[in-house]
């Protein structure tokens, strides 16, 4: 049974997003680093850049495969998590903490509210798989 | 129960060259210098010249090297020990007899850039190889410039370009969607990329062939170059409809690109020419049985159409009045995909085999091949969950589906079979079939092996179910477990540094 | 066997192929040969390769080495030319083994921080080159020198027709023989910079110079090695600020063999790994702490990224890399630095010899290693044809063959495997003309 705390905002993409103010705080999710199995690398982009929703940030790799990461809602990028850099296996230890990706400068426009919370978002992955 | 395996044996535990390397040791000698020494400063100044002694370049004896690669060499599966099931690679027998050809000082010394009057003899290979693999493709454009399946793939796409640009002049610029079927090696998309096409996929049906109706759906947007088609496709069954996909292709205005790697099926039976397709690479590491080498050399002749021969790569051999001639003058030419001639040792040696096979003999191959996959299929079918009915050709896929229940999977199963004797068949390709494991037995393997193979996958379908935990543990009698590739990949140690006292340091 | 699976004919065995492709006839190839009568037809035509019994100062992209008794004898095991790709590292870790010691003999020959496992040939590894500058510094223009084997050059062309990369001329010295870099040229457009060196026409560049200049701009300096034995003498590219650095290894034991099986080496910066095409090997541990090695760093490649891959090469030059890896192991540390010297010092007195012949100059003053240019007073094609036949020595290359401006010019490669009475008959049979 995957990790779905109950405090974070979920895309169809499988990533996770924290809102304090106008700050969002994205990683991806147990359930996705799950079927990822080992994380080997974490690319990200760089503070300053702007994304869209569903448009790639950036891509996580593990020893075969690879998968691009899908920003949740538009913003620029104001922190970005260089410890994955050395320690990508946190993103397999510890996807909603030590391995938050990205922080964004959120753009308005309601974005948040159309994501799912813990319980669509576990009711999103009981349907994909079957 | 896990079988220890050997920790103290010399030949188990060979270290690398550079941690065997001794200050003064030499494996090489060189006659004296013959001619009146100049002192190097004043042939080359010294900023021009090395200045670290070529540090760490290892200094050893020669019993030390052959010692050395003789060990590391027992770690190799490899065909002369046994059956290699390696599903889309062919591993089948490589002639001692062909090795002995290519190495005739004649053609091992000969100078690729020697003027053409005194290299007929090599010309004159060139030319026999590419007029036999013309007859047995039905193809009679041919280079044999590219050095692999990829380059040919390349090359065949570029060549596609090419035609449609000169076709269709500006409005050509509109054709950039090469069709790739969902079961396509991965080349297949990269070597599209590198001419510049965008891919589009066409899915497989639940059958394992080619959607007809995906496929005119795709087609009729009227930006496709062309499509990009194995057959046998990977999953190990005849596109039974290829002449239909080549028309419905041909009426969008596009090509058909064959990746001749299953050809081993078709040898003798069938040929691409004949069924429509414009273009194809062979690779004759697999099909025409060149040693594949650990890796390569490969050899990835590309064939095509009259229609299409102009776009070749230049130079072509050709037979003139008096004999064979390099001709430049291809003015429609793609260009050069390699300096020289290609991999003209394995142009050789492929050759040495069709020869030897002759007519009768490449198609009792291909027979043979064929039959042996099938016997394969038989013999699993109770055991393994085999996708698609259809009978295969020269190599069946199964999946881990009815061992999954017991968390035995695919990558378990390739592993246990190295426990009993056996190079582990292709696994987790092609990608539409998940937990796949691809079987080519080759019609190098004997009844009695290929009986043996079919017990051994019986065997680890049995344990699969009773004893799931040595399966998952396995192999159990090789040098080492099962690698920790996740840490290997995360932090990449790619060379041995001297400072360090070993790589593990 | 066949009635083990409910078959009666061959035939039904290709029952899933439509009737109306499927042969009808046989094909038309010869009937089958024995064992004696292949070898007596190959041997038939080897003969008729008259420029592989003479001796011979070709040189241009291929080289003729002496290639120790050891070598061949080990690359026909069995364990190392029947197997395949290391796919399944547990069964594969003699060539994993050896890859990994060829990719650090590569680092330590180029100067460089992390090597593949090999390309196709030393001119598809100069195209991968080109293209990974590309995706390095996300610019479109190369400037390549005309210093470039052309066949090289060639060859990027094709790979980058569809690429958007606009390739272009750089500078030549017509006195020194080396590529110049014009500044204004080297923009903030410029990806690389590419030069080989020695360059064609047999001169050592100044590539700390050059490697300066393209930093300068923001620019990666490519540089491309034909005569890999030159990294045994001369200050490696690494150590001068390349970027890339691409060769030939053929010079590394292999037999010249009409131009191929060769081995394209492949080698960068640490930095640059992830953008680097082609396999790698790296160090893995199993369960209980013992070292293996394993193919990494794997999502570069085709068959997982596909269409984003950094290359679509898949099969490389394994058997060769290998025969290079036991050759440099072999000769080793004083062995590649003893054939060096061999080969700068013959090719200075084969120089000195025939500069000095009525009528024949060298015009470049560049430094040289074991290639030169000879301005011969007549067409060099037929003067080298009238060698060959009246002399039994193939003289050079003519250099009309890739410039018709060049037509007196040829191009002298000097080895250690020329003896010096070939040189002294070589210079006798040019003053005979």
């Amino acid at each position: 049974m995957a990790n779905i705390p109950e405090d974070l905002h979920y895309s169809k993409d499988h990533e996770w997003i924290k809102v304090e103010g106008d700050i969002g705080t994205v990683g991806i999710t147990d359930h996705a680093q799950h079927s990822l199995g080992d994380v080997v690398y974490v690319e990200l982009p760089k503070v300053g850049d702007r994304f869209t929703s569903h448009e790639a940030f950036g891509s996580v790799e593990s020893v075969k495969a690879v998968s691009e990461l899908f920003c949740p809602v538009a913003g620029e990028v104001t922190e970005v998590n260089e410890t994955l850099n050395d320690e990508p296996e946190k993103v397999n230890a510890d996807p909603y903490g030590a391995a938050w990706m990205i922080k964004l400068r959120i753009d308005g426009g309601g974005e948040v509210d159309k994501l799912m919370n813990a319980a669509e978002y576990e009711d999103y992955i009981k349907a994909e798989a079957d | 129960m896990t079988t220890p395996k050997a920790t103290t044996h010399v030949t188990q535990n060979e270290a690398l060259i550079f941690e065997r390397s001794q200050t003064g040791r030499c494996g090489y000698r060189l006659p004296a210098l013959d001619v009146d020494e100049t002192p190097i400063d004043e042939l080359i100044p010294s900023n021009l010249r090395r200045d670290d002694d070529l540090a760490g370049v290892p200094e050893v004896s020669e019993p030390d090297v052959v010692r050395h690669f003789t060990r590391i060499s027992t770690w190799n599966y490899n065909i002369d020990l046994g059956m290699y099931p390696l599903g889309s690679c062919t591993m089948k027998y490589n002639s001692r007899l062909n090795e002995r050809v290519a190495r005739i000082a004649g053609f091992a010394n000969l100078h690729p850039l020697a003027s053409e009057r005194d290299a007929q003899g090599a010309l004159e290979v060139i030319y026999e190889l590419q007029q036999h693999l013309a007859e047995i493709t039905g193809l009679p454009g041919i280079s044999l410039q590219p050095a692999a399946g990829a380059h040919g793939e390349m090359t065949g796409v570029m060549i596609i370009r090419a035609y449609l640009d000169a076709r269709d002049g500006e409005a050509s610029s509109k054709r950039r969607v090469m069709l790739i079927p969902d079961s396509a090696h991965g080349t297949n998309p990269a070597s599209a990329h590198l001419s510049g096409f965008t891919v589009k996929t066409v899915r497989s049906t639940p059958e394992g062939q080619t959607d007809l109706d995906a496929l005119r759906d795709l087609c009729s947007a009227g930006d496709v170059a062309g499509l990009m088609l194995t057959n046998p496709n990977t999953v190990g069954l005849f596109e039974k409809n290829i002449r239909e996909i080549c028309r419905i292709v041909h009426d969008a205005g596009g090509l058909v690109y064959m990746d001749g790697a299953n050809m081993n099926a078709l040898v003798g039976w069938a040929r691409p020419g004949d069924m429509g397709v414009d273009v194809i690479h062979l690779n004759l590491h697999k099909t025409f049985s060149t040693p594949h080498g650990g890796g390569g050399p490969g050899s990835g002749p590309c064939c095509c159409t009259k229609e299409l021969e102009p776009f070749l790569p230049v130079p072509r051999v050709v037979r003139g009045g008096d004999g064979f001639k390099v001709d430049y003058d291809q003015p429609e030419s793609i260009g050069r995909v390699k300096a020289f001639y290609g991999n003209f040792g394995m142009h050789l040696r492929a050759l040495a085999y069709i020869l030897t096979h002759g007519r009768d003999g490449l198609r009792e191959a291909t027979e043979a091949a064929v039959l042996n996959a099938r016997v394969i299929a038989e013999g699993l079918t109770s055991d393994y969950e085999r996708p698609f009915s259809d009978p295969p050709m020269h190599e069946v896929v199964f999946t881990d589906k009815r061992q999954g229940r017991k968390g035995v999977n695919t990558l378990d199963i390739a592993k246990r079979l190295i426990d009993y004797g056996f190079h582990p068949m292709t696994i987790y390709f092609p990608l539409i079939v998940q937990g796949a494991m691809l079987i080519e037995p080759t019609e190098s393997v004997g009844r009695q092996e290929i009986q043996q193979f079919v017990e051994a996958m019986r065997a680890i379908a049995r344990e699969a179910q009773e004893d799931p935990e040595l399966v998952r543990t396995a192999p159990h009698t090789t040098k080492i477990g099962r690698l920790d590739e996740a840490a290997a990949a995360r932090k990449p140690i790619l060379r041995w540094k001297p400072e360090e006292k070993s790589a593990t340091a | 066997m066949l009635r083990s699976v409910g078959l009666e004919s061959p035939e039904e065995l290709f029952s899933t192929i439509p009737a109306d492709i499927l042969l009808t006839d046989r094909l038309n190839v010869p009937d089958a040969l024995s064992e004696m009568e292949l070898l007596a037809r190959f041997e038939s035509l080897a003969a008729q390769n008259a420029a592989a019994l003479r001796p011979s100062f070709l040189g241009a992209g291929a080289y003729t080495h002496y290639s120790p008794t050891i070598i061949d004898s080990l690359i026909q095991r069995s364990e190392f030319f029947t197997a395949y790709t290391p796919y399944q590292p547990e069964v594969s870790q003699g060539t994993l083994q050896a890859i990994f010691e060829f990719q650090t003999l590569v680092c330590q020959l180029t100067g460089m921080e992390v090597a593949n496992a090999s390309m196709y040939d030393g001119s598809t590894a100069l195209a991968e080159a080109v293209l990974m500058a590309e995706r390095v510094t996300r610019r479109n223009k190369v400037i390549v020198s005309p210093a470039l084997h052309p066949e090289y050059l060639h060859v990027a062309e094709t790979y980058v027709a569809h690429a958007g990369i606009e390739l272009q001329q750089g500078g030549f010295d017509e006195r020194t023989g080396l590529s110049t870099f014009d500044d204004a040229a080297v923009d903030d457009k410029t990806a690389a910079l590419v030069v080989q060196s020695p360059n064609f026409f047999g001169c050592v560049e100044d590539l700390a110079v050059l490697a300066e200049r393209a930093h300068r701009a923001g620019a990666l300096l490519v540089v491309c090695v034909t005569e890999a034995i030159s990294l045994g003498l001369l200050k490696s590219p690494g150590a001068c600020g390349a970027d890339i650095v691409v060769a030939e290894g053929q010079s590394f034991g292999v037999p010249v063999s009409f131009g191929g099986p060769y081995v394209g080496l492949f080698a960068t910066r640490e930095r640059y790994a992830r953008q680097i095409p082609g396999r790698l090997v790296g160090v893995a541990y199993d369960r209980e702490g013992r070292r293996g090695f394993v193919l990494t760093l794997a999502t570069r490649e085709q068959h997982i990224r596909r269409e984003k891959a950094t290359s679509n090469i898949c099969t490389n030059e394994g058997l060769i890399a290998l025969a290079a890896t036991i050759y440099l192991e072999t000769m080793g540390r004083r062995g590649l630095q003893e054939v060096a010297a061999q080969c700068a010092q013959k090719a200075a007195y084969a120089a000195r010899k025939i500069g000095e012949l009525e009528g024949f100059s060298l015009p470049y003053s560049a430094p040289r290693f074991n290639e030169f240019v000879v301005r011969a007073p007549a067409a060099a094609e037929g003067l080298l044809e009238r060698i060959a036949d009246e002399h039994n020595i193939t003289g050079g290359l003519a250099l009309s063959r890739y410039s018709p401006a060049r037509a007196n010019d040829f191009l002298v490669c000097v080895t250690e495997t020329n003896r010096r009475s070939e040189i002294d008959a070589l210079v006798a049979a040019l003053k005979s003309i």
